[in-house]
């Protein structure tokens, strides 16, 4: 290494990685993946994993992702609810990898829910 | 990618209770469950609160387990990691509160520290070199070669207000700017990690936790005074320590941030390791300085000092490993980072390793100033058993008592100086109502008699001279002239001693003799050990009062010295009796006591 922006671009990549590690903060966006034995059975898993990927290649270092119990409606499993402070609960049922990213994408970076995936669309 | 990460302490107290083998049962226990790629397990440095060992952390969610034994791993592993439900039974309790999981910085332990030297301490995996750049590692060390000369490093350093955290309390940037002015074709810098103070581990805990950071300070060090060499010199009994150290400086080389011409300016700096072979004198500098040179350790007269003559007789900046661990914070952050924290003449933060007779055993930092009653009261949890504080030794065997008149005292080094402690190299032992002074300051006594180079005369006779006066006085064998005598001895023998080990020696007994006089004059005088410790001076006796005669306490007599008849009042034969005391735990009718 003979550079600071080479140190500058280990610690960029290895921060991310590293973000699990914070305390979670009050103004942090939560994202609960429910992960009873419905949710795992449903594959909540790879949708678990697909966000944890999607938010660390885009750095964001303000949105927590934890699993969570049983929400009550196993039938909607893999279910997904991001909390923003000071907004109410998006509820996102019937997941897979390919919808948590777009969530990731609309949602949580442009701040648009994704309408055709919450549970109010889906248990019409 | 890992959606979730296990740190596990791996500093020596959760080594010794068995971390490696749980960090191996998670390890095989994910593989079994198919998380492998998922959760990421972590063996990091020393958490501090180390008598709830061994510490768990599971992130994202922050869960503090503690005392987690092997056979917990698959419960963690099965309801956590896979299934999102914290296994509240190993939480520590304190977190563990009725709506939600109380973050750990907010437990009585954690609330009023504050980690500047520990920052990185059981948060990163110490063997992981891109973890400490990911926490601006090696940043301070590329902005000073960077942007900033020698003189502004020294500068900031010197407007921070650090001092030194080896027990000196010399400030650090005048000892930098002293080395920096003398003109050499060689220089060293070297660390000072030989920590020999019963009781201490403060310096270890960084080394293990933290290695990198060392690393760094050194290299500054090195730029700001015109050294290209440094020497690590850690005892050989901090196994866990080296090895980190070692694979830390080895792993600096290949990212090219030790060796030639770091972050191409020109500047070169190359770290050594030298191992101590378990003598305290080489915590002095100077001895210090000899047995790196693979000499016999052993003290020289100052002046010339370090600064002038140190290493293979070239001028050279030693300071302690905590010292070195504030360096990178400082530099990244500004002097007003650090002068803002602590009181007007103590800047800063300090470590304290907390032991004896207190709830919370472990590692504390805490913002100077702060008062040696919070720390036992809050941070510590107080006194085990319901007992009374009766007093701290600060600084070890080089230190002084703090009685509890002075609990109020701010912990910084010129308060402490005025009552007759130090604030020393952080050890901070408690003593409760069952503790002697003159015992304890006859135990500290017999280690620097043990630890006495010899060199100087001073020290190596009058030290023996000294205990030989203590175990009179704790035999019940004293006179009054005696404690007039130690106290005379004392002083000679701090005013002589060529170097710090003899200068200091005597300070556990001049400080304990100050505020305990009366304890010393009870064993001399009423030939009583008021706190029942001295053996020669309590007797063990049953009140045949209360003695119902079951027997049970001459059953457990490990040497036969009680004797009776069932049913009538049992004696101890005071000729055979070793006064051990067992006989006062077995008793349920209260009937024994020491006198």
């Amino acid at each position: 290494m003979k550079s600071v922006e080479e140190l500058l671009a280990i610690k960029n990549k290895v921060k991310g990685q590293m973000n699990v590690r914070s305390e979670n903060g009050e103004d942090n966006i939560r994202v609960l993946v429910g992960m009873a034995t419905c949710g795992i059975a449903a594959g909540a898993r790879p949708v678990l994993n697909a966000l944890v990927e999607e938010v660390a290649k885009r750095n964001l270092s303000n949105v927590y992702i934890a699993q969570t119990g049983c929400i009550g409606v196993c039938q909607y499993e893999p279910i997904v609810e991001i909390v923003e402070p000071g907004k109410e609960k998006v509820t996102y049922c019937k997941m897979t990898p390919e919808k948590a990213i777009r969530v990731v994408t609309d949602h949580i970076v442009n701040g648009k829910p994704v309408a055709e995936y919450t549970i109010g669309a889906v248990a019409k | 990618m890992y959606r979730a990460h296990v740190l596990v302490c791996g500093g020596t107290g959760c080594t010794s209770s068995h971390s490696p083998e749980i960090i191996d049962a998670l390890n095989e226990e994910l593989k079994a469950k198919g998380l492998e790629n998922e959760v990421q397990v972590v063996r990091t440095g020393c958490f501090g609160l180390c008598s709830n060992g061994p510490i768990m952390i599971v992130y994202p969610e922050g869960c503090f387990y503690s005392q987690v034994k092997v056979e917990d791993v698959p419960e963690i592993v099965e309801e956590h990691l896979l299934k999102g439900r914290i296994v509240k039974r190993l939480l520590y309790s304190e977190t563990l509160t009725q709506e939600e999981i109380k973050p750990l910085n907010q437990t009585n332990f954690y609330k009023k520290q504050r980690r500047v030297a520990l920052r990185n301490c059981g948060v990163i995996d110490p063997e992981n070199i891109e973890e400490y750049i990911a926490v601006d590692g090696y940043q301070a060390l590329a902005k000073c070669l960077t942007e900033l000369t020698p003189e502004d490093v020294i500068k900031i350093v010197s407007d921070s207000g650090l001092r030194g955290r080896g027990g000196g309390g010399f400030p650090t940037g005048r000892k930098w700017s002293f080395t920096a002015a003398n003109k050499a074709d060689q220089k060293y810098v070297v660390c000072n990690a030989d920590e020999g103070d019963p009781g201490a581990f403060m310096d270890r805990s960084v080394l293990e936790g933290d290695p990198h950071c060392i690393i760094e300070a050194m290299a500054i060090c090195g730029y700001a005074t015109g050294a290209t060499e440094g020497y690590v010199y850690v005892r050989a009994e901090y196994p866990i320590a080296v090895k980190r150290l070692e694979k830390a400086i080895e792993d600096a080389k290949a990212y090219g941030l030790l060796g030639k011409n770091i972050f191409d300016s020109g500047f070169d700096f190359d770290l050594h390791v030298r191992l101590g072979a378990g003598a305290f004198v080489c915590g002095e500098e100077t001895a210090l300085m000899t047995s790196i040179e693979g000499n016999r350790g052993e003290p020289r007269p100052r002046p010339p000092y370090p600064a002038v003559s140190g290493l293979f007789a070239k001028p050279t900046t030693e300071n302690n490993v905590e010292t070195f661990a504030n360096i990178p914070q400082i530099v990244l952050n500004g002097p007003e980072f650090f002068n803002t924290i602590g009181t007007e003449t103590s800047k800063g933060t300090k470590v304290f390793a907390l032991g004896g007779k207190i709830n919370n055993t472990g590692l504390v930092e805490i913002p100077m100033g702060t008062t040696l009653r919070e720390i036992v009261e809050d941070i510590g949890g107080g006194i085990p058993n319901g007992r009374k504080f009766k007093a701290a030794q600060t600084g070890g065997p080089s230190g002084g008592c703090i009685p509890e008149k002075f609990l109020d005292t701010p912990m910084d080094y010129d308060s402490l100086l005025k009552i007759g402690a130090m604030v020393g190299s952080g050890g901070l032992i408690i003593m409760d109502d069952t503790s002697c002074m003159v015992d304890i300051a006859k135990f500290f006594l017999k280690f620097t008699v043990d630890e006495s180079c010899g060199k100087c005369t001073p020290c190596r006779v009058g030290t023996r001279r000294l205990l030989e006066i203590l175990e009179k006085i704790t035999d019940g064998k004293g006179t009054m002239e005696d404690l007039d005598t130690m106290e005379a001895l004392c002083y000679y023998i701090k005013d002589n001693s060529l170097c710090g080990l003899g200068q200091t020696a005597p300070n556990p007994v001049l400080s304990s003799y100050r505020h305990f006089k009366e304890e010393y004059i009870a064993h001399v005088r009423d030939k009583k050990c008021p706190a029942g410790v001295c053996k020669n001076l309590v007797q063990i006796t049953i009140d045949p009062e209360k003695c119902k005669g079951c027997s049970a306490c001459s059953r457990k007599c490990p040497v036969g010295a009680i004797s009776g008849k069932i049913k009538e009042p049992f004696v101890i034969d005071q000729s055979k009796c070793i006064k051990c005391g067992v006989c006062i735990e077995t008793c349920r009718f209260d009937a024994i006591s020491r006198k």
